[in-house]
């Protein structure tokens, strides 16, 4: 998977939890939890999400890596590259 | 004969609109079937029925809205067993179903516009029409018998809803078409969006009804052979001509819940407690037993909170019910409402049923399902009309402690705040530990200081023993 792949899984995982999510309005680095108002409901529906579109294993301590929409992104290309 | 009659969907509610009728005249109904969807201040829900018969009249019209008591259709229940239900049809104690003491609670609390006689609709019928109508239909319009010659459709054998049962173009224009597609909005909105053909699917629901979980299931094998299939860009979905729909909502709602907590800060003497929960032992049980589960029954530490608190109120009933009629009326089981904040702003509170006694993965499945209900607008009435004891969890939002305004008739309410790194004292050594602060919001009239305290250390003490939880 490379970088514009998981960006747009990572998209796509958040659109299943914030359907009208507008990513033109916040940038790559901003913490996905303020910008998108998620509660820890919401973020471990975006975790389920994520896991299951992709494939990959996602522990909970993984979860500070999946803060912001880059961070999530490069996980996912450092995971599936293993 | 019973009146389905407009419920009372949250003590904040005093008039709603029929968004939709799920059945038709003729339809069998079972007590707990979703028959019709209405629209609150707040939220579309799915209203059940409370009698089990047959449908024989709807009253009320979609796009209507009546004040809460009004009959919005008529069901013939089966069991001959009590059949004297005669003379005005609204007013029966049995309005409400199971959901009991809070919805009685909240009609009586509720300045009930007294429920007019002048129904909006067909005016209630004649008290003592006899049920099917015979065989020659009365007083037949020339157009409705030409319309219905013109369909084919054999007119004694419908059920008019029009004045004194006649039969009405209406009548006839439902049986002409009676392939009319049965879905509940919310399926018919995700299957717009999933861009799923509604009319090619077989319904589970009530009568065939689509349901969104037939929805979902079509999408599902649709990407099936194609998972490249969906584009990225759906967002722009969704139409945009909902925007003044949400602005009213969202002005009906600051209204609703102005008004409710208006008259809880009037009425209720509030007193507050708290206590900060050392959650160290919680959150490492918790943490082991994520790793140990597959990421879909993974829990959050709201699940255990909530838990904790539907425990406490079993063991102290006192904070467990409604205030009605100047004494304190105890709950049979422990209804969690749940405070959930809807995207658009507002928020509703829905209840967990016996919160506390649901194991912890079940609790956790429950919440989940509630809560992505009430932010899709398609909570069950029963779910919104009887929470014997109201949680909020303003942790998320990253506040420490929230000292709550009480739901009346209900005589508490629990809140938690962030869970958060704080230094304390533990086994006489300086810790760095989670920590969140416990609050509670109790009716003075109906207990003191010492049971609230009684239950913020219930509280205190199930947390710590995650694993009885």
């Amino acid at each position: 998977m490379n970088q514009q792949e998981a960006l747009d899984q990572v998209r796509r995982a958040l659109t299943k939890v914030v359907p009208d999510a507008d990513f033109a309005s916040f940038g790559p680095r901003d913490k996905l939890r303020d910008v998108l108002d998620l509660d820890s409901l919401d973020f471990l529906r975006f975790v389920e999400a994520l896991a299951a579109d992709t494939g990959v294993s996602i522990d909970e301590d993984d979860y500070p890596h999946l803060a912001t929409l880059a961070g999530s992104a490069e996980f996912l290309v450092q995971k599936s590259a293993r | 004969m019973g009146a389905f009659t407009m419920p009372t969907l949250g003590a904040d509610m005093t008039e709603g609109t029929l968004v939709e009728w799920l059945v038709q005249p003729g339809a069998p109904v079972h007590k707990g079937d979703v028959i019709a969807v209405v629209d609150t201040a707040k939220s579309a829900i799915e209203v059940e029925c409370f009698e089990s018969g047959t449908v024989t009249r709807l009253l009320v019209e979609p796009g209507m809205s009546v004040p809460v008591g009004t009959p919005l259709a008529l069901i013939d229940t089966v069991e001959p067993a009590q059949p004297q239900q005669e003379g005005p049809v609204r007013e029966e104690p049995a309005a409400l179903d199971g959901a009991g003491a809070a919805a009685v609670a909240a009609q009586l609390s509720i300045a009930l516009p007294p429920p007019t006689p002048i129904a909006p609709a067909p005016p209630p019928a004649a008290p003592t029409a006899p049920m099917p109508p015979p065989t020659a239909p009365p007083g037949i319009s020339p157009i409705v018998r030409h319309l219905a010659e013109e369909k084919g459709i054999d007119l004694t054998r419908l059920t008019g809803s029009g004045r004194l049962g006649r039969i009405t173009r209406a009548d006839v224009a439902h049986a002409a078409a009676p392939h009319r597609l049965r879905i509940t909005p919310y399926a018919r909105r995700l299957a717009a969006e999933l861009g799923v053909d509604a009319a090619a699917l077989h319904g589970t629901g009530t009568q065939g009804a689509v349901r969104a979980a037939d929805v979902r299931a079509a999408a599902a094998v649709s990407q099936l052979p194609a998972p490249a299939l969906a584009p990225a860009a759906v967002p722009s979905a969704t139409p945009a001509p909902t925007r003044t729909t949400a602005q009213d909502r969202a002005l009906a709602m600051r209204l609703a819940i102005g008004a409710l907590m208006s008259r809880s800060k009037r009425e209720i003497p509030h007193y507050y407690l708290s206590t900060t929960i050392d959650l160290g032992r919680t959150l490492e049980w918790m943490r082991e037993h994520n790793r140990r589960v597959p990421v879909t029954e993974r829990l959050v530490p709201a699940a255990l909170l909530l838990k904790a608190a539907a425990m406490a109120a079993r063991e102290v009933p006192q904070l467990n019910g409604f205030w009605l009629q100047d004494r304190f009326v105890p709950a049979d089981g422990v209804q969690l409402g749940v405070a959930v904040s809807l995207r658009g702003g507002g928020l509703i509170a829905p209840a967990l049923h016996d919160a506390d006694e649901m194991a912890l993965p079940e609790l956790m499945a429950a919440l989940k399902d509630l809560v992505e209900r009430a932010r899709a607008g398609r909570l069950r009435s029963s779910e919104t009309t009887d929470p014997t004891l109201t949680v909020t969890n303003l942790g998320d939002q990253g506040v420490d402690a929230v000292y709550g305004v009480i739901y009346p008739p209900q005589v508490a309410l629990v809140g938690f705040g962030k869970i958060i790194e704080r230094p304390c004292a533990v086994d006489g050594l300086l810790g760095v530990r989670p920590c969140v602060t416990a609050t509670l919001s109790a009716d003075h009239r109906a207990s003191d200081g010492a049971v609230g305290a009684r239950y913020l250390a219930a509280v205190d003490r199930l947390l710590r023993k995650p694993e009885e939880l």
